[in-house]
């Protein structure tokens, strides 16, 4: 299922702003790799780019080429709406259908591909639940609406909705940032076990976070304010955080950034 | 109870009478909110209490008014009120029967304003997603303006279009509708009468003409209101821009858009001036809306107050005391349903 992304020379702009600038890198498949960096720094809107979500927004563009398995995704016939029913995303806030049930809200996806049987979705429905480690909390109350549930719940219902469609990479955009320590434990421990599956790309300002959950690690950083954000370096993350190759990168991890 | 300032007697001077209250032994300045503060907090609240109560005070005067003025009239009714269709309030003779009704007021009132309804929602829903999400950047901001200057102007003036463009361009369409739609019966169309230009339609269409402005400037700001995270949950998923809308942005505008409606069925329930000009007084019910004829409350109103005696001023106010009571239960209403749906989401 999972499959890996090459980024190469990717700008990204607002407008004629340059956000982020000469980004590279190579994500293996089934892997987690987090990006970590100070606030501005484009790490989000690096993440943004992997599944065309970025140019969402008016008068955003970007340069450069994000291979999915060898393939362009901005390539010219290439559908952006493609891309992301292939790459997932979940985002800071839980954002479930606020007009929608449990049980309708994992579906949209897989209702946006086109009519499917009842028991199908069913059969769905509960796989990904379980898989986002909700099943267990939600089974007897799944006509109840999505944002009837806890904080932590809803983030878990949106990894559901994220996974039921079956996506190659999951994108996660600083999930935790909005939820308790114990609902963090639980994404955290979600994050592990969707990794024999999926490749998951996640954003996060938790460094013990990226540490715990993450295979690789990436640093943004950038040079001054209104300057593009940069990918510093990138390494395994036992290294990033035990003796990583950048004094920047090391100033920031051990918190003497600035 | 009151502050304790520095200098007792400064403070005393100033505050004036409104002051009330001993010094405490303690030196410092005290945490309770001083006097002055209080005032202006006192005097504020009572002007809005006063606004508010001569709000409550001048409907209920209206109310006791319009009331005691057509119970003399509905009195001397010899007809039934609620089912008559006729309207003859005045008797030709002295001592004449006097026979009017709101039957053929209230259905015809209610057909344009559905009919009007009907046209405007959709397109309005339509050109509102247009501006909000699908013309390009450029576009959309002048058109937005647009469509709020739209609002603002009075809708006699739309009317007026309306009443002059249909006049002679309505009759193709009636027959058209009659041709396809005859068999419903509410398109039935009568070749031997008169081109169906003085028709309910044609007053429903112009009243749709008129509200279209206020639905769509209404619910454009609600659809532009959507949190930006509903959408990117729906791209991100994969949705295209109408499933985008489809998923997000209507559930979510969906109260608003029912009050911007029911806002543009208040204007058109009681638009007079408009429905006057088009409609061929007949007092009858006609469920053939594309006919000519038909009277509604307000046309009535406009047109027989001018002659009108005694008991027909009673009669008519009468009837525009039912208007109030309809426009009350279909606000009431609207009201529930938004309620429903907020409850809901």
């Amino acid at each position: 299922m999972a499959k890996s992304i090459d980024v190469s020379d990717l700008n990204i702009y607002y407008g004629s702003f340059l956000a982020v600038e000469g980004v590279s890198m190579f994500i293996e498949p089934k892997s987690v790799t987090a990006f970590i960096g100070p606030s501005g720094c484009g790490k989000s809107t690096v993440l943004r780019t992997l599944n065309r979500m970025h140019e969402v927004i008016p008068g955003a563009r970007v340069q450069g080429k994000v291979l999915l398995d060898g393939e362009d995704i901005y390539g010219s016939a290439v559908d952006p709406v493609n891309v992301r029913r292939t790459i997932g995303m979940v985002f800071q806030r839980p954002n479930p259908f606020p007009t929608m049930s449990i049980y309708d809200n994992v579906v949209a996806g897989l209702r946006l591909a086109g009519r499917q049987p009842r028991a199908k979705l069913d059969a769905i429905v509960e796989k990904a639940l379980r898989g986002a480690n909700l099943w267990n909390e939600v089974k007897d109350r799944l006509k109840k609406p999505g944002a009837s549930l806890s904080g932590g719940q809803q983030q878990r219902l949106c990894i559901a909705r994220a996974i039921a469609v079956e996506p190659q990479v999951l994108l996660m955009d600083e999930p935790c940032s909005a939820l308790d320590p114990i609902s963090t434990l639980a994404i955290e421990d979600l994050i592990q076990d969707l990794k024999g599956k999926y490749t998951i790309v996640i954003v996060t300002h938790n460094m013990q976070q990226a540490a715990r959950v993450s295979d690789r690690t990436g640093f943004f950083n950038l040079s001054a304010v209104g300057k593009p954000g940069r990918l510093v370096e990138m390494d395994d993350t036992q290294r990033i955080f035990s003796n990583p190759t950048d004094k920047r990168t090391e100033d920031y991890i051990t918190g003497r950034f600035g | 109870m009151t502050e304790n300032p520095p200098s007792p007697g400064a403070t005393i001077g100033a505050a004036g009478s409104a002051h009330v209250g001993a010094s405490t032994l303690s030196g410092g300045p005290s945490l309770i909110s001083g006097a002055s503060v209080r005032r202006g907090d006192r005097v504020f609240r009572g002007l809005s209490v006063a606004a508010s109560a001569s709000v409550l005070a001048i409907m209920a005067a209206i109310a006791a008014f319009l009331v005691s003025e057509a119970i003399p009239a509905l009195a001397k009714n010899d007809a039934n009120f609620l089912t008559e269709t006729k309207w003859f309030p005045d008797p030709s003779t002295p001592g004449g029967p006097v026979i009017f009704g709101i039957a053929s007021l209230a259905i015809d009132t209610l057909v344009s304003s559905l009919v009007a309804m009907a046209v405007a929602v959709p397109v309005a829903i339509g050109i509102a997603l247009f501006t909000a999400y699908y013309a390009p950047r450029r576009l959309a901001r002048p058109l937005a303006y647009l469509v709020d200057l739209l609002a603002a102007v009075p809708s006699i003036v739309y009317g007026l279009w309306g009443f002059f463009f249909f006049k002679n361009h309505l009759g193709g369409l009636v027959l058209w509708l009659d041709r396809w739609f005859g068999w419903t019966g509410l398109f039935h169309y009568r070749p031997s009468a008169l081109p169906g230009n003085q028709s309910l339609f044609t007053a429903g269409l112009v009243l749709a003409i008129m509200i279209l402005p206020i639905i769509s400037a209404i619910s454009r700001e609600v659809f532009v209101q959507v949190p930006r995270q509903n959408i990117e949950a729906a791209l991100a998923l994969g949705a295209t821009r109408w499933e985008m809308v489809r998923i997000s942005v209507l559930p979510f505008g969906r109260a608003g858009v029912t009050s911007a409606s029911i806002l543009g069925l208040g204007r058109a329930l009681g638009e007079t001036l408009a429905v006057a000009l088009i409609l061929t007084q007949v007092y009858d019910i006609n469920l053939h809306i594309t006919e000519n004829g038909g009277i509604t409350f307000a046309s009535n109103i406009a047109l027989k107050i001018g002659e009108a005696e005694n008991t027909g001023t009673g009669a008519l106010i009468a009837s525009g005391l039912v208007l109030f009571v309809i426009t009350l239960a279909v606000n009431s209403v609207a009201q529930l349903l938004i309620r429903r749906s907020n409850v809901e989401a």
